[in-house]
């Protein structure tokens, strides 16, 4: 048992024009992706993304929504639209004329795996495939590195606008944009168990990863603070829209990978953060619930420790969502389905004690991460039921609400006042020299995971534990021979080849270094590569 | 929001019968209040100066 598993986060960043508030902001962000050195590189720049697998109307409870009946803004696997708001090379036609690449659709794919490009109307950066909560950390601090390189070149060429970017959710006008987590789930995992399972965690979890949020309201149409930066726009319990009616639960059943084995489980309801330790256990607890819900599946039937789980099944959990985030003294008890009333942190504690007795009860000793995200979850829940100020170096909204509450009392300000929100704000922006979060950091107020060298290296380079691997050396060291890219393909155009070749990559945890490190420093260049593959 | 400010009132070094005696503000509390104010000077100097300008313009389109 462990808390590895593969996973990523995609983060959409907030984008302004400095001074200027009606700027586009599709043209800015196409900026930011365009300015990036590998598109600055003509060769890599010619890499498309490959929809030849995504498939985002597929729906895990079993159905196809009809794309005519589809809001425009899901359509995301058509490049000629952009969304408004293991095995040997397959031999592909070469297109008879060149496919015209659409300036708004920039994308680029990232020598660390990762993929920079604009989605709706702001930059992503969505992440490579990691297998732990760590390496999750460090491909998505990368991730703030490789959007200020954009920020500093733009910043620094007179001819282009200057652009900041904030990792945050919410306008405080009524816009947002996301955050999503993705976890690879046990296709054997029943979906209706598995959302059942994990909403009253999702609602509850907020208690330690909301990033914190001045306003209430999706227009921030009343005074004050909460948790969350998403809670607010929660309207649904289960559904496949990310755009509207956001649900708690999201059915997207697009696994990027074997979908007879796999699943991939796409979570919209969580908060950017900045705090790497709240980045950390909002993946790592989550890892080890969905190992619980996945072992109960194997065992065959619920019992035991996931008797707990299916009792916490809450009575309104969209409701609950927002009393949970609103409830800055985490005391609100919400009712649930057979009449009881439990807090959020006693919700997170009896996931907590089902996953450790399940871990006892399997025995096999435990891996230092594994460990330690437990220790951290049970010591942040104790500590954030006797005194919640002691947890301000570990969780983003008691990190930022120390802040605002030291400014109300210092300037006796009312939670309406604009620089309170303009603190919630520029707590995010990604300049260290502006940013409040990088201010804190400075100077010592904040809990560290990972080391500048860390991030460094993880915006160059790809983990070596997955396909991102292959992915990101891939376009590494055979970049011009790569017409696109895709999360589990690659697809080469080698000159003088009768063929475009497109090497599958079905599986997440193959096309590691341990896999193809070898094979890749064998082959000088992608024919040599290919021949291998195909071999 | 009453609430969240919770402290503790009693230091480690304190007997358990010392809890009657009330303490005005506990010590743990005005650490923490001077650890705050010497982060607001910091931020004072970088936060943007037209704040509500800064709000009312952080005007962003929906996304996922």
């Amino acid at each position: 048992m462990t808390v590895r598993r593969v996973m990523g986060i995609e983060t959409e960043y907030g984008i302004l024009q400095p001074g200027r508030p009606m700027a586009n902001p599709m043209l800015l962000s196409s900026h930011v992706v365009a300015v990036h050195a590998a598109a600055r590189e003509g060769a890599r720049a010619k890499a498309r993304w490959d929809y030849d697998d995504e498939d985002p109307l597929h729906d895990a409870r079993g159905f196809r929504l009809q794309r005519a009946a589809a809001h425009p803004s899901l359509l995301t696997d058509d490049p000629d639209r952009p969304a408004p708001s293991g095995d040997g090379p397959q031999e592909l036609e070469r297109p008879a004329v060149e496919e015209y690449e659409d300036p708004g659709a920039a994308n680029v794919i990232l020598t660390n795996g990762a993929r920079l490009y604009v989605d709706h109307a702001h930059p992503e950066y969505s992440s490579p495939e990691v297998t732990n909560p760590l390496d999750a950390v460090r491909w998505d601090r990368a991730g703030e590195q490789v959007m200020l390189a954009s920020v500093r070149t733009l910043m620094s060429s007179p001819a282009l606008p200057d652009v900041t970017l904030y990792k945050n959710n919410v306008d405080g006008k009524g816009a947002t944009y996301g955050t999503h987590e993705n976890y690879l789930v046990d296709r054997a995992v029943p979906f209706g168990d598995l959302a059942a399972r994990l909403i009253p965690f999702f609602v509850s979890r907020q208690v330690f990863t909301g990033a914190g949020r001045v306003g209430l309201g999706q227009r921030g149409e009343h005074a004050g603070f909460q948790l969350s930066q998403r809670a607010d726009y929660v309207e649904a319990e289960i559904g496949l829209e990310t755009t509207l009616r956001r649900p708690l639960v999201n059915t997207r059943d697009e696994p990027h990978a074997d979908p007879a084995r796999w699943r991939r489980l796409h979570v919209i309801v969580g908060d950017a953060t900045m705090l790497e330790v709240a980045t950390y256990l909002r993946l790592g607890t989550a890892s080890l619930v969905l190992w619980l819900i996945e072992r109960a599946v194997a065992e065959g039937g619920a019992g035991g420790a996931l008797g707990a789980i299916d009792r916490l099944t809450l009575r309104d959990p969209v409701q609950a969502t927002r009393l949970v985030s609103h409830d800055l003294t985490l005391t609100t008890r919400l009712e649930l389905a057979d009449g009881r009333y439990l807090t959020a942190l006693e919700i997170q504690r009896t996931y907590l004690d089902a996953v450790r007795s399940a871990l006892a009860h399997v025995g096999d000793p435990l891996d230092d991460q594994t460990s330690d995200v437990l220790d951290r979850w049970e010591s942040l829940l104790d500590r954030l039921a006797v005194d919640p100020a002691s947890c301000a170096r570990e969780v983003e909204w008691l990190a930022k609400l120390r802040l605002l509450e030291g400014m109300r009392r210092r300037d006796h300000l009312a939670w309406d006042h604009p620089r309170l929100a303009a603190v919630d704000l520029q707590w995010s922006d990604l300049r260290p020299e502006r940013g409040l979060y990088h201010r804190l950091v400075a100077a010592g107020a904040v809990e560290l995971l990972v080391t500048p060298q860390e991030v460094d290296d993880a915006v160059v380079h790809p983990p070596q534990d997955t396909r991102a691997y292959f992915r990101g050396e891939a376009v590494a060291r055979y970049g011009a021979e790569i017409s696109a890219a895709s999360w589990d393909s690659v697809v080469f155009d080698v000159p003088g080849a009768a063929t475009l070749q497109r090497v599958p990559m079905r599986d997440p945890l193959r096309g590691t270094h341990a896999h193809v490190g070898a094979l890749l420093a064998a082959s000088p260049d992608a024919a040599t590569l290919l021949a291998a593959l195909g071999g | 929001m009453a609430g969240q400010e919770r402290v503790h009132t009693r230091r480690d070094d304190e007997e358990p019968g010392d809890d009657a005696t009330p303490t005005p503000v506990a010590p743990a509390a005005q650490a923490r209040d001077a650890e705050v104010d010497a982060l607001l000077d910091e931020i004072d100097d970088v936060l943007e100066s037209n704040a509500e300008q800064f709000v009312r313009g952080f005007v962003q389109k929906g996304g996922q």
